[in-house]
């Protein structure tokens, strides 16, 4: 998708975090945007439309960031928008510079090294009216002539201002036709006095060594080279020519001797110029001690307050997730069940009618189902970092993650994960350190997320016994629940360190972070924000995660023959056609007879005479009740058998000498593949292979039973304590979920990373299941 | 021996002398306000005892201890 094609001009959109750009971003372009994404990198930049009657812009809403020095792959992506190089943005028409009113000082810092990129610069101040409040004095025009850049003033949450933006933009537009400022960057010459001739020479024969070697580079980027010690464009460029290092070590310590440390140089030079441009503005700070969000703050963050909030405030959350979501996915569940039934009963049966219904139908419903929770997360997310919690959040947990390498800002997004780790690994976006944010997202599905649940309550249910210690407080149910539910976490920890010492080395990133005041958050912006996060995974993801649903049902239904299958449930409807009239009848009675919430039980006369009638329909339907149970035992019979012989059921075979020494069967082994698409499968699969039928859950009894008492055949049983703690262990760390294999790819931006999640996870749940298998074998 | 931003207590007000090292943590640091010169307030640390937060540039800035290290301060 080449998004340089049109003619509309583009128009970056650049600034600090925290300075209001998403809220005036989505004022200036509304709701809908498109979603640029970049190859090999994890950004994503929403490009929105500006339109009048008349004319028209595209924005491209770049990264929230404090420098253009990049420290990786991610942050030079900002750089190379505004210089042009990104053939999906094309080049730009000028850059849209967001800076807080109230903080101007620190924010123009960024604006004066986009500056001195060459690009025309619309400087626009928001939080005006605070930054009036603060203090500040001065005239659009007045600020304009001192910083060299036209000016507008913006409160991103007036509408009206925001009109008065939009005329701006199409003005500043209009004022620099891109012909003016000239597409060949490369050419342009030493435009920034402000930086000492040194330094100005060491950048001329950088480039000239460069030119030199074949590489043309953009003069700001070759100082950016310069300035940016071990940055992302130094071992990019050393990578394809190692002889640059000693260059540059040398280049560096010729500035160095002329008195201006490198790593000094820039922020030296910038603030000075910076403080003499907005001289004699004096603001007063606008966060003062004995100020609400001051005292807030001093609760928020205080030593013991501060973390019992934060605690209640995750409980909240991981209820919500936990609980809140659930109705509405059961909801969910029994809709498409209905759909299946509807869709299924006008197709004939067939292999096309299960791929519609086994296959599509419930491949969507599996998307689907992910939504509240990830709807539910987002909206609470949006809502604490809009109003500045989130930053408190990093700075309350940071000491506990960096004991794993970790920084604070990865605590929400693996908490998260506890529910589901969809939207978990969704929620990593807000760590701006790619090794941080790829160990975060990488671990994530470890924590035990609440598909695991089924499983853990099915085999301790059936297995652990339901003994009590301590007069009764503590049980042993909920003890090994209790295990099961912090095993992935606790394996996570070592994970976690060994990934940060070997694919992901590298100094501790520094965690040098603002805390912004705190505000009422904008409800357009959390919107906006949930509306993104829950398309993109419909979208993006869902499309994935349908298309392997639909393998695996292929896989589960070929190549068997299925037509016994088809004339056995032809037959059971045809009789229970016949016999309509009773059988509805009947249930009727039994309605009747056990009362509901509308009609009570009925008076013990009506009573007897209902279970009379009842009784004698009972008799009248002997026969065809007979004919039910011999037609449902040979249905399951043969589902059993077809899924036996299927791909599935095959490879369930192959691997059963891999699962032996995990205690395992090949029935077993057929319920782990076939749970690939999600790890409560496995209890529908259980029911197939035991001849239950598909309608089994946790709480089944039947099924409960049906494990204890399967036999091997040499008459052992083929479950036994051993066994179940293996089944358990393997399903607490393995990624048996293809929807976070999917959102895993997309958010690190290869499929390699999915694939590398899946090796490890199940090589860690195997490893896991046998020493479990094996230590607990010699107990039991 | 000098004092670094690492040893100040809540409360206090310093100005900073220096940011040792040259190196993008030292860049990062003066990246965000705390430049030789730049008068900072010590606003408290977090429960866990690190990070730490300071107002600096009329804003609040959080860092670590290791990263507070680098920032030679004198007191005001």
């Amino acid at each position: 998708m080449s998004l340089a094609v049109d003619r509309v001009p583009h128009l970056a959109v650049v600034g600090n975090p925290n300075t209001g750009k998403s809220t005036l971003f989505s004022a200036l372009t509304g709701i809908f945007t498109r979603t640029g994404n970049f190859p090999g990198v994890t950004v994503e930049m929403k490009l929105g439309r500006l339109k009048t009657s008349t004319r028209e812009a595209v924005l491209v809403d770049l990264p929230g960031t404090y420098s253009l020095a990049a420290r990786s792959a991610d942050e030079r992506v900002t750089v190379d928008v505004l210089l042009g190089l990104r053939p999906e943005i094309g080049s730009l028409a000028g850059a849209l510079c967001i800076v807080d009113g109230t903080n101007i000082e620190r924010n123009l810092y960024l604006f004066s090294q986009v500056r001195d990129l060459g690009l025309p610069v619309l400087l626009i101040v928001n939080m005006i009216d605070r930054a009036e409040k603060a203090g500040i004095a001065i005239t659009e025009p007045e600020l304009s002539q001192r910083l060299g850049v036209p000016v507008v003033f913006c409160n991103a949450h007036d509408q009206s201002s925001v009109a008065l933006v939009q005329k701006s933009i199409f003005e500043f537009i209009e004022q620099n036709p891109p012909a003016a400022h000239g597409t060949d960057l490369a050419a342009q010459q030493a435009s920034n006095s402000d930086f000492p001739p040194a330094f100005e020479t060491a950048v001329n024969e950088l480039q000239g060594l460069l030119s030199a070697h074949g590489r043309k580079m953009p003069r700001p980027l070759v100082s950016r080279l310069l300035i940016d010690i071990d940055g992302q464009i130094e071992q990019a460029e050393v990578q394809p020519w190692p002889e640059l290092s000693s260059h540059l070590k040398r280049l560096r310590e010729q500035v160095s001797a002329a008195g201006y440390r490198i790593s000094g140089i820039e922020p030296r030079v910038r603030y000075a110029a910076i403080r003499k441009a907005i001289a004699g503005l004096e603001i007063r700070p606008v966060r003062q001690a004995g100020q609400f969000s001051e005292k807030l703050d001093g609760w928020l963050t205080h030593s013991v307050f501060g973390l019992l909030i934060f605690i209640f405030m995750m409980f909240v959350v991981f209820q919500l997730l936990y609980r809140g979501a659930e109705p509405v996915m059961v909801l969910m569940e029994t809709a498409f069940g209905s759909l299946q039934d509807l869709v299924g009963g006008m197709m004939p049966r067939g292999p096309l009618r299960s791929l519609v219904t086994q296959g599509i139908i419930a491949g969507v419903g599996g998307v689907l189902v992910f939504l509240p929770q990830i709807v539910l997360l987002f909206l609470f997310l949006a809502i604490l970092e809009d109003c500045g919690y989130m930053a408190r959040a990093a700075f309350l947990m940071d000491r506990l993650m960096t004991k794993v390498g970790l920084s604070g800002k990865s605590f929400v997004p693996l908490m998260s994960s506890f529910a589901c780790a969809i939207p978990g690994v969704m929620a990593t976006r807000v760590i701006e350190n790619r090794k941080d944010r790829m160990v975060t997202i990488l671990v994530a599905p470890l924590m035990s997320c609440s598909a695991r649940l089924p499983v853990y309550s099915l085999l301790i249910g059936a297995f652990i016994p339901g003994v009590s210690f301590l007069g009764g407080w503590v049980d042993l149910r909920s003890l090994v629940l209790l295990a099961f539910l912090s095993l992935g976490a606790i394996v996570a920890i070592p994970v976690a360190w060994i990934l940060k010492k070997t694919i992901f080395p590298g100094e501790t990133p520094p965690f040098v972070m603002e805390l912004p005041p705190y505000k009422w958050p904008s409800i357009k912006t959390v919107f906006q924000r949930v509306y993104d996060r829950a398309a993109a995974f419909v979208v993006r993801a869902g499309t994935l995660i349908l298309l392997t649903s639909i393998v695996i049902w292929g896989l589960g239904y070929f190549p068997g023959d299925h037509s016994r299958e088809n004339a056995i449930l032809a037959e059971m409807e045809e009789t229970r056609q016949i016999f309509e009239d009773p059988l509805q009848r009947r249930e009727n009675l039994q309605q009747q007879l056990a009362g509901s919430d509308d009609a009570p039980p009925p008076s013990p006369v009506e009573s007897a005479s209902l279970e009379n009638e009842l009784n004698s329909l009972n008799q009248q339907l002997k026969e065809f009740d007979a004919l039910m149970e011999k037609l449902e035992g040979e249905l399951i019979a043969t589902q059993g058998q077809l899924q036996e012989n299927s791909f599935l059921g095959m490879a369930g075979h192959w691997i059963e000498p891999i699962v032996r020494p995990l205690g395992w069967d090949w029935r077993i082994g057929v319920g782990v593949l076939a749970s690939f698409p999600a790890r409560e499968v496995i209890i529908a699969t259980l029911g197939v292979i035991y001849n239950l039928g598909e309608g089994m859950e946790a709480e089944s009894p039947q099924l409960r039973d049906a494990l204890i008492n399967s036999r091997n055949p040499d008459g052992s049983p083929v479950f036994t304590i051993p066994v179940a703690l293996s089944i358990m262990v393997f399903f607490a760390l393995c990624a048996q979920c293809m929807a976070t294999l999917v959102v895993v790819s997309q958010e690190s931006g290869s499929w390699k990373w999915a694939v590398f999640t899946f090796v490890y996870m199940t090589a860690l749940a195997y490893v896991g299941a046998l020493i479990t298998f094996q230590v607990a074998s010699l107990w039991w | 021996m000098t004092a670094t931003l690492e040893s100040l207590q809540t409360g206090q007000h310093a100005r900073v002398q220096d940011v040792q090292g040259d190196d993008s943590l030292a860049l990062r640091i003066m990246e965000m306000g705390l430049l030789p010169g730049a008068e900072i307030e010590f606003i408290g640390r977090a429960p866990l005892g690190d990070p730490l937060e300071i107002r600096v540039a009329g804003y609040h800035l959080s860092l670590r201890k290791a990263e507070a290290h680098r920032v030679v301060i004198e007191m005001i």
